[in-house]
């Protein structure tokens, strides 16, 4: 069996179609315990945002039918201190990295992309404009196609560096392909799909929601068609834009609709922290399920969905 | 950070211990790493399951080379499940995680405090520090008789056991840090081992420091994913610089200093923590 797995999301080369979601595998360090990191597709860090961030209260976590809920609440060291010890590790073991970023204004995502620009070793930049766990929902600028470019027109305007840059979209909206194209007319290079969709779980027996953070982010195979129909349709109505794909990515199989949906590549979110290997796992898996069907490259395969 | 693996381990036996189910796993690669306070995160319900995210034990014991032991209780839909399963069977095991307890470089006078199954941890940690010529003295508490776990092994390795229970059924009626201040001072005891619950702990690491001990406690924190990633297992701990911080009790933990943590703010975000919202802020 030999498929090619290699693809690309715009000018960024990739030697392996999966990579972590951001916020499931940190900064990657934790998960060289259980594969060979420099393997994967890239390492999608964590979301860092200008200033240390403490993250919301706990509880923060419920498990939920095939999926979790989560009210973290971008808990990180900042950038500074991000690009120090983090960013640092993954460029000494050969990490192809995208940095995401996350912003509570305009200006914020501005004035990280500027710190960001002459940094080396950074391959991508996932602009995450859609965490759902943030006290003023009005912040969630990927719900709003207006809010959604100007963060994007203001991270394409200082970003000088050829790396691409993802948009990370919310499904949690009317239309996903209007905030696709918004974002795409802004200057992202791509699109990251999808994040958490809002959720909350009760606690019956103290009558409050169980989340400090009441709210959370779904996610884990709960989610997953959600997210090849997002795939599906942004492909759809603009076949040329790159697009990342997550949502509850388990198996190879689980890749493969994404692929035919219209992904380019894939990010493996919720399911590692159940199976830390699960990264790689999918990434053989998906060769195995493409070799069945008498695929010898994944390239092919992007958006085979569409032509039937 | 503990070196952990990711394997397959076959169960060798489980069995029902009072309220508990004591499970032996066949793990020869993992069991010669595991320290006293390590825990091992085990997935649940078979292929495909509904639940993603592991359940997270003490590890009871370990024999070199062969066997990690577990005790775990079935309260929830996952641990139900474990205890569905037979000898013979195969788990999906990630360990051994955590940091386990700190040990005295010196012999000094140790009590080991153990509130319900939290206990599972204690009888290899004290044949550690008796073999470091610690004396070891130990308090076990539970609601009730049948809730306390692992008496007659701590009774043959400390020094001695005191049992509580809230009932009165067995031992001593009232709760550990009822006879805990004396033990300390009877012993002159340097350390205080715990691990129980979150409000015992925290009664446990106060008593400890008003009787001149420092102490050692393991947490218990629902957690995702137990190896550093998902940052849902936090918790307010004071660091050497005097900074509260958000430590995740998977990797910085779960044994944290008890004079270190924030026992009062556990579940919030204080005021003063590293990187706490600002007026208006997150």
């Amino acid at each position: 069996m030999s498929v090619d797995l290699s693809t690309s999301l715009g000018s960024l080369q990739l030697a392996a179609p999966t990579m972590t979601a951001s916020g499931c595998a940190a900064a990657g360090r934790e998960l060289a315990q259980f594969g060979d990191v420099a393997s994967l597709g890239a390492v999608v860090t964590k979301s860092i945002m200008l200033n240390p961030r403490s993250g919301r209260a706990t509880p923060r976590m419920a498990e939920t039918p095939s999926g979790m809920l989560n009210s973290i609440g971008l808990q990180g060291p900042g950038l500074e201190a991000f690009l120090e010890k983090d960013l640092s590790w993954l460029v000494e073991n050969d990490v192809t990295t995208i940095v995401s970023i996350a912003g509570g204004s305009v200006e914020e995502f501005r004035e990280i992309a500027i710190r960001l620009r002459d940094v080396p070793g950074i391959a991508g930049l996932e602009v995450n404009i859609s965490c759902p766990n943030v006290e003023s929902r009005g912040q969630v600028f990927a719900c709003d196609p207006n809010s959604a470019s100007a963060v994007i027109e203001a991270v394409r305007a200082e970003w000088t560096s050829s790396a691409p840059i993802l948009a990370k979209l919310s499904p949690d909206v009317t239309d996903i392909v209007t905030i696709a194209r918004s974002v795409a007319d802004a200057g992202a290079d791509g699109v990251s799909m999808i994040n958490t969709l809002l959720g909350m779980v009760i606690d019956v027996d103290n009558m409050r929601p169980l989340l400090g953070g009441r709210t959370g982010g779904l996610s884990g195979p709960a989610i997953r068609p959600v997210a090849v129909r997002a795939v599906y349709q942004v492909h759809a109505a603009l076949p040329d834009l790159p697009i990342l794909g997550m949502g509850g990515i388990r198996s190879g199989h689980d890749a493969l609709e994404f692929i035919a949906a219209g992904a380019s590549a894939v990010s493996i979110g919720t399911v590692v922290f159940g199976d830390p290997g699960a990264p790689w796992r999918v990434a053989a898996e998906l060769a195995k399920e493409l070799d069945a069907r008498g695929y010898g490259s994944l390239r092919e395969v992007v958006g085979a969905a569409h032509k039937g | 950070m503990s070196d952990a693996q990711q394997v397959k381990a076959q169960i060798l036996s489980i069995e029902p211990v009072g309220s508990y189910f004591h499970m032996v796993l066949e793990a020869p690669t993992v069991a010669e790493h595991v320290l006293p306070g390590h825990f091992v995160a085990i997935a649940v319900g078979g292929i495909g399951s509904g639940m993603l995210l592991r359940r997270a034990f003490s590890i009871h014991r370990a024999t070199t080379n062969e066997t990690i032991e577990v005790i775990f209780a079935a309260h929830g839909q996952g641990t139900h499940w474990l205890a569905t399963q037979q000898a013979g069977d195969v788990l999906d095991i990630v360990a051994p995680l955590g940091k386990p307890f700190a040990l005295p470089r010196q012999p000094v006078p140790c009590v080991i405090v153990a509130g319900g199954y939290g206990s599972a941890p204690m009888d290899m940690l004290t044949q550690e520090l008796k073999a470091r010529g610690c004396s070891v003295d130990v308090v076990l508490g539970a609601a009730t008789q049948d809730k306390l776990f692992g008496v007659l092994d701590l009774k043959r390795d400390a020094d001695s056991v005191t049992v509580t229970t809230d009932d009165g059924s067995s031992g001593v009626r009232g709760r550990v840090t009822d006879v805990l201040p004396e033990l300390i001072q009877r012993t002159s005891a340097r350390a205080v081992y715990a691990c129980g619950p979150m409000g015992m702990l925290s009664a446990v690491a106060k008593v400890s420091a008003d009787n001149g001990a420092f102490s050692q406690c393991a947490v218990e924190e629902s957690m995702a994913c137990g190896i550093g990633v998902c940052m849902t297992c936090v918790l307010p701990v004071i660091g050497d610089d005097g900074v509260t911080r958000m430590l995740r009790s998977c990797v910085e933990g779960p044994v944290f200093r008890g004079d270190r943590v924030r026992w009062d703010d556990v579940d919030t975000i204080p005021e003063d923590a590293f990187g706490a919202p600002v007026p208006g802020g997150h």
